[in-house]
């Protein structure tokens, strides 16, 4: 059956855009290198073929700008998705974002919408060096009227990015970088993943890791070797760190009254810093231990190998974590 | 109707409506802006306003030659744009006065006045802002074949963005039928703008491949004859246009900027009120022409206080939201 087809993340999240543009036209991508390039990390490879130029339009090196274009284009008819090739890039459109995008349906009092998606990465380990390296998804959680969705899955990838373009509301929606080539179970059939539900990747009783992103696998790893020394860990991944799914991760936290959360973004002020105060406030009295937040090391992201491989959480770290919380 | 209009001259009765109508829109602009001086100075406003008297001419010369469904995005100097592009007197002093009546239920307030219904995408306080979103709703309309042209107004403040200069290269590329219209005030808040702008303005447009025009703004019949031309060549898809109108800033940068001599000399102000008023100059050429008298433009005046009283006293009166909607509209 079809279930035994696999996917890269970098095809589910292809196959979505493709969908979508069929599916509605108004559906169009801007960015650098989008078209014949397929962008750098060749994601969107093919696409100008079926849909021309026009709808996988190049765009000059200005952030800003066509940020700023496509907030008009959505508030006037058309479905942007625009694609930031780096993520650390998006500190040129913040301005876009937070101000524009993030507040014209309020501001109008209802009257304007912008459904549009921004579509960026994520993610170190790629020897990028402290400019192509960093995950600064948090600061849009900060913004109300914004979304920010980061699948860890490719069947996470597709079914949430459709969600993500047939919202009425700007979306953010990170892809880690590291996880392009990444396979897993993607059925051939239409579907979608709502928004604002919590996954659990994984059961479990003595411990919950909630994970973003790739650290959804750095957390299953952990919980592997947890196993061997009978720690059961659960791991649970939001999806969307906003909306977020209070409860699912609160339930969880009650059931296990452990918990340590694990996100590439910076630890401070952070991601982290947000799912452990929800957990606390919410599970304080089943709670057995403080939650553990862990996050990328507070440096700009350095280049050398070694000193990179330290700043973000790892398998073993996690490991190490959880088993010092629950002994 | 005493009005004097000499039919042997060449003019047709149209275009003597059109100034007219123009006049008094700008008159209706002039007693808006008056009135909410005076909520402030009675501290019937909350926050802050600032205030467009002196800069009528533009937004009515170039909203004049506008359809309805034609897109603006204006700054947070926006009362004229809002209500040179069809506005109602009475949701905008609601919107002001942070009522549940106003054009944003309150929650946009003088700086960000938004109405799909005279395709206005918004004013925009963060100065230059909103010429992304111009440019994009002109993207729309060439993509999705509307014929509409979208205007992006701005002061030369904005010329100090980099946003600006962006979206101008990729309207141009792209020929998008955008119009970004520069009011040239001389002052970028507390600054004159010799401080701040170097090298040729209209040449930030043609480097680019713009259109580049600059008019006189404070004469309203030759901002419209500009603004007509430039809007048939961008909806005609000849690409995108940039006009500079030379106006001036008759009050303070808001309403609280009484004492601005540290800035701008008494005389300078005194020179562009008495000689450079906009509605000054179309009614005594409308005059000098016999198109027009004193008993006309009083009719006018008087009519138009008595809609701007109403709209006041409508807004007066209505009531504020209630702060149980305040977490409604964040999501569509």
């Amino acid at each position: 059956m079809p279930e035994a087809r696999e996917l890269t993340l970098g095809e589910a999240v292809r196959e979505a855009l493709a969908e979508e543009m069929r599916r509605d036209p108004r559906v169009f991508i801007c960015g650098e290198d989008v078209a014949e390039a397929g962008t750098v990390f060749k994601v969107l490879t093919g696409l100008v073929d079926e849909f021309g130029k026009e709808r996988v339009l190049d765009t000059p090196i200005s952030e800003a700008g066509f940020t700023g274009i496509a907030v008009g284009a959505a508030m006037t008819g058309l479905r942007p998705v625009v694609d930031i090739m780096f993520g650390d890039f998006v500190t040129l459109t913040m301005d876009q974002m937070v101000n524009q995008a993030a507040k014209v349906h309020y501001m109008s009092g209802g009257k304007w919408r912008v459904p549009m998606v921004m579509r960026a990465t994520l993610g170190a380990t790629r020897r990028s060096a402290a400019q192509h390296s960093q995950s600064l998804h948090a600061w849009f959680c900060h913004v109300p009227g914004l979304k920010v969705v980061l699948p860890s899955t490719p069947f996470d990838a597709k079914g949430l990015l459709k969600t993500a373009i047939r919202d009425d509301n700007p979306v953010v929606f990170f892809e880690d970088k590291m996880m392009y080539r990444l396979k897993g179970p993607v059925p051939a059939e239409e579907y979608t993943i709502p928004f604002g539900v919590a996954d659990i990747k994984r059961a479990g009783s003595d411990i919950t890791i909630v994970a973003t992103s790739s650290m959804v696998q750095v957390a299953l790893g952990a919980a592997k070797l947890l196993e061997e020394v009978d720690i059961s860990a659960e791991v649970i991944d939001p999806r969307t760190v906003w909306p977020l799914d209070e409860k699912t991760l609160i339930a969880s936290a009650k059931k296990t009254s452990r918990v340590i959360v694990v996100d590439e973004g910076y630890g401070r002020y952070g991601v982290t810093a947000e799912i452990a105060s929800v957990i606390a406030e919410g599970a304080f009295y089943d709670l057995e231990a403080p939650v553990k937040r862990i996050g990328a090391m507070h440096v700009p992201i350095p280049f050398s190998p070694p000193l990179e491989d330290a700043t973000v959480p790892t398998e073993k770290s996690v490991f190490e974590a959880a088993k010092t919380l629950v002994s | 109707m005493t009005t004097a209009i000499d039919r042997s001259k060449t003019y047709s009765e149209m275009e003597v409506e059109q100034w007219l109508r123009m006049y008094r829109r700008m008159l209706m602009i002039r007693l808006f802006e008056e009135q909410v001086n005076d909520l402030y100075t009675r501290a019937l406003m909350p926050g802050l306003a600032h205030l467009y008297i002196g800069e009528e001419a533009v937004a009515v010369g170039v909203c004049e030659a506008l359809r309805q469904n034609d897109y603006i995005t204006s700054t947070h100097r926006g009362h004229g744009h809002c209500l040179a592009k069809g506005a109602s007197l009475d949701r905008m002093f609601a919107e002001l006065l942070g009522k549940e009546a106003g054009y944003c239920k309150g929650k946009g307030g003088s700086m960000h006045i938004a109405d799909p219904d005279t395709g206005n995408l918004g004013a925009n306080a963060i100065v230059g802002g909103s010429s992304g979103i111009a440019t994009g709703a002109a993207f729309s309309a060439k993509r999705l074949k509307t014929d509409q042209v979208s205007v992006c107004f701005f002061g030369d403040g904005a010329l100090g963005q980099g946003l600006l200069y962006e979206v101008m290269n990729m309207a141009s590329l792209w020929k998008l039928p955008v119009i970004y219209v520069c009011e040239n005030n001389l002052y970028n808040e507390y600054t004159h703008n010799s401080e701040t702008i170097a090298g040729d303005m209209l040449a930030r447009g043609t480097a680019f491949g713009l259109h580049a025009e600059s008019v006189d703004g404070q004469d309203v019949r030759a901002v419209y004859r500009i603004a007509r031309e430039l809007v048939n060549h961008v909806r005609q898809g000849a690409g995108p246009a940039f006009l500079v109108c030379q106006t001036y800033r008759f009050m303070g940068h808001h309403v609280g900027d009484i004492n601005r001599e540290y800035y701008r000399p008494k005389q300078e102000e005194q020179m562009w009120k008495t000689e450079r008023d906009p509605i000054k100059v179309l009614g005594d050429w409308l005059a000098a022409q016999n198109l027009a008298d004193r008993e006309r433009f009083d009719q006018i005046q008087a009519e138009l206080k008595s809609e701007v009283e109403k709209a006041v006293q409508f807004a007066v009166a209505a009531p504020y939201p209630s702060p149980d909607k305040v977490e409604q509209d964040v999501y569509a």
